[in-house]
């Protein structure tokens, strides 16, 4: 039976929505315009006043809102609340190194965390569900954000964080967790654990809402045999919320946004201009409700597909695909978002030349992540101890800028494969999209 | 008296140590001695030649890295124990050696060890007072 946390939100009527949506942002609006001067500004630039924007309707008349923007304004620059009245900070990388900062008012995490109810419930979860929740705790919206959900529910929560999987594993079968949340590859990752354990059949998972980076059906597929559970799919930013932003239903066909927190549109990512619905484009966010970090037209650079075909769940809200792409450089590895810039940035402070290619693959559902980087003549020295030192540093410095490790390969210089002049600095491999 | 050592940056990749020796051999470089130093990712060919100025440019030309390196050319008895007694010696005295390698002179008895070490000065004047003396660039071709 179809389970809702909030049956008369999830399932209103479009004119319902509709109503909501029109009222909310035009309160948003004008929230926005007294208490945050830098997109005041920019209205203004723009020629537009709290007063134009009477509905939903006017919504593309707003100036958008981009990562650099957001680096511009670090750390207070959109705040839109007294600090006094914010109860909570998140935090996901930026561009060149500097990290988005988030802030939440003790309102804003009640709804986040009612949108991360919904998606439980959505797969099937309710208060005699043990939910498992590996995602990282801390800055990153994963853990936080699925254990507050867990919690409204009423699940016995396991707050479990990433990492140590011999201990996952154990409290999985001892305590019989029935909800799995993590990254997808971690999943896939457990389940690979849990057959060479021979603990499988120990299992009693019966759902697992896995995002924060892309993944494809026939991983879905592995990760649900491997587990013995329905894998469902959630989407987020730290900038909007967090996870549950949107989330996918028992149809797994699509993930249903939350609309009466987020207006969604979707623009053509050369010129801004908004598609009619059913196009393929780059996803742009409205947060209506949110007090302390209202970002309006946020552009997200994700590409998919928005779809108000009728759910078979019941809920009304419309469905984003997976994301398809990115309308930036921005990968995605491991869950952690990773933007070239940033390599280039801890290179040149390391005195490496800014000419490098970076590797991505997917080992048996992990990601790998090599970066080839040309060793410098004047670095060069004939011991093999000062320049394995300097690798090391080099590694080091990738850590402390990405939060992930890569594996570092020194090159020859002018060594870095180009195609017709133009370097290539990325090499995906995966085909995730 | 310390000799000019070439240190080449070498990719731990099929032929591409050959081609650094082809290049020197098509220019008529000789090698006198050599050594490899490697790990999983990269190798430093080190080599031992006459011409270190112009080998450094044919290799500069050729958008290779590398560097000059001063090192020991220590004068070695081809016989048992040959070795040892340098080592003794460097150790006595608490030098640390980063690396060594040998090779024969073409004067039957006679070896060299080339040594890398922090301080050239020191370790001269510790193997002089041992009654080790050390070979320059030219008495090596």
């Amino acid at each position: 039976m179809t389970k809702y946390y909030q049956p008369e939100i999830e399932c209103a009527s479009r004119e319902q929505i509709r109503q909501w949506q029109d009222e909310r942002l035009v309160k948003q609006v004008k929230h926005v315009w007294d208490n945050v001067p830098y997109y005041r500004a920019k209205m203004e630039a723009a020629g537009v006043t709290p007063e134009d924007i009477k509905s939903a309707d006017d919504l593309h008349k707003l100036p958008f809102i981009t990562k650099d923007d957001l680096r511009e304004c670090y750390p207070y620059g959109l705040l839109a609340k007294p600090l006094s009245e914010c109860v909570r900070i998140q935090s996901t990388s930026g561009t060149t190194g500097k990290r988005v900062v988030a802030f939440y008012t003790q309102h804003d995490i009640d709804l986040w965390e009612e949108c991360c109810a919904r998606a439980i419930m959505a797969v099937g979860g309710d208060e005699n569900d043990v939910c498992h929740v590996s995602y990282g705790y801390g800055l990153f919206t994963g853990g936080p954000g699925l254990n507050g959900g867990s919690h409204k529910v009423g699940c016995l929560t396991l707050p479990m964080s990433s990492g140590n999987t011999e201990r996952q594993l154990q409290f999985m079968t001892d305590l019989g967790s029935t909800i799995l949340c993590c990254t997808p590859s971690y999943a896939a990752y457990l389940g690979e654990s849990a057959k060479e354990m021979g603990i499988t059949d120990k299992l009693k998972l019966k759902a697992g809402i896995f995002g924060a980076e892309a993944w494809t059906e026939e991983m879905r597929r592995d990760i649900e045999k491997s587990l013995g559970l329905k894998a469902y799919d959630i989407y987020g930013l730290t900038e909007i919320s967090g996870p549950g932003v949107s989330f996918e239903c028992e149809a797994q066909t699509g993930m249903h946004i939350n609309e009466d927190h987020f207006i969604a549109e979707i623009i053509n990512p050369e010129t801004g201009e908004v598609l009619p619905e059913g196009e393929k484009g780059e996803l742009v966010f409205t947060s209506i409700t949110k007090e302390a970090f209202p970002l309006l037209r946020y552009r997200t650079r994700d590409i998919c597909v928005l779809s108000r075909e009728k759910c078979s769940c019941g809920r009304t809200h419309v469905k984003m695909t997976k994301p398809m792409g990115r309308s930036d450089d921005m990968l995605i590895i491991r869950g952690v978002n990773v933007f070239p810039s940033q390599i280039e940035s801890v290179l040149l402070a390391q005195g490496f030349p800014p000419n490098y290619q970076i590797i991505v693959d997917r080992v048996n559902n992990t990601d790998t992540f090599d970066i080839n980087v040309e060793m410098p003549p004047e670095k060069f020295t004939d011991t093999v101890r000062e320049v394995t030192a300097m690798e090391k540093e080099l590694v080091a410095a990738l850590k402390a800028m990405l939060g992930i490790v890569a594996k570092v390969h020194l090159m020859a210089p002018k060594s870095i494969q180009r195609s017709e002049g133009k370097a290539v600095r990325v090499v995906d491999k995966r085909k995730l999209y | 008296m310390s000799v000019k050592q070439i240190s080449v940056f070498v990719e731990n990749q099929a032929g591409l140590l050959s081609e650094v020796t082809t290049l020197l051999a098509d220019n008529g470089i000789n090698l006198r001695a050599l050594s490899i130093a490697d790990t999983s990712d990269f190798g430093i060919l080190r080599i031992i030649v006459e011409d270190v100025e112009k080998a450094a440019q044919i290799l500069h030309d050729h958008g290779n890295t590398y560097t000059v390196t001063e090192v020991l050319a220590v004068k070695m008895d081809d016989k048992t124990g040959g070795l040892a007694k340098i080592l003794k010696v460097l150790a006595d005295a608490e030098i640390f050696l980063e690396y060594a390698y040998a090779f024969l002179l073409q004067k039957p008895g006679e070896a060299c060890l080339i040594i890398r070490v922090p301080d050239n000065d020191a370790a001269e004047a510790a193997l002089a007072a041992a009654g080790i003396g050390i070979t320059t660039q030219e008495e090596l071709f």
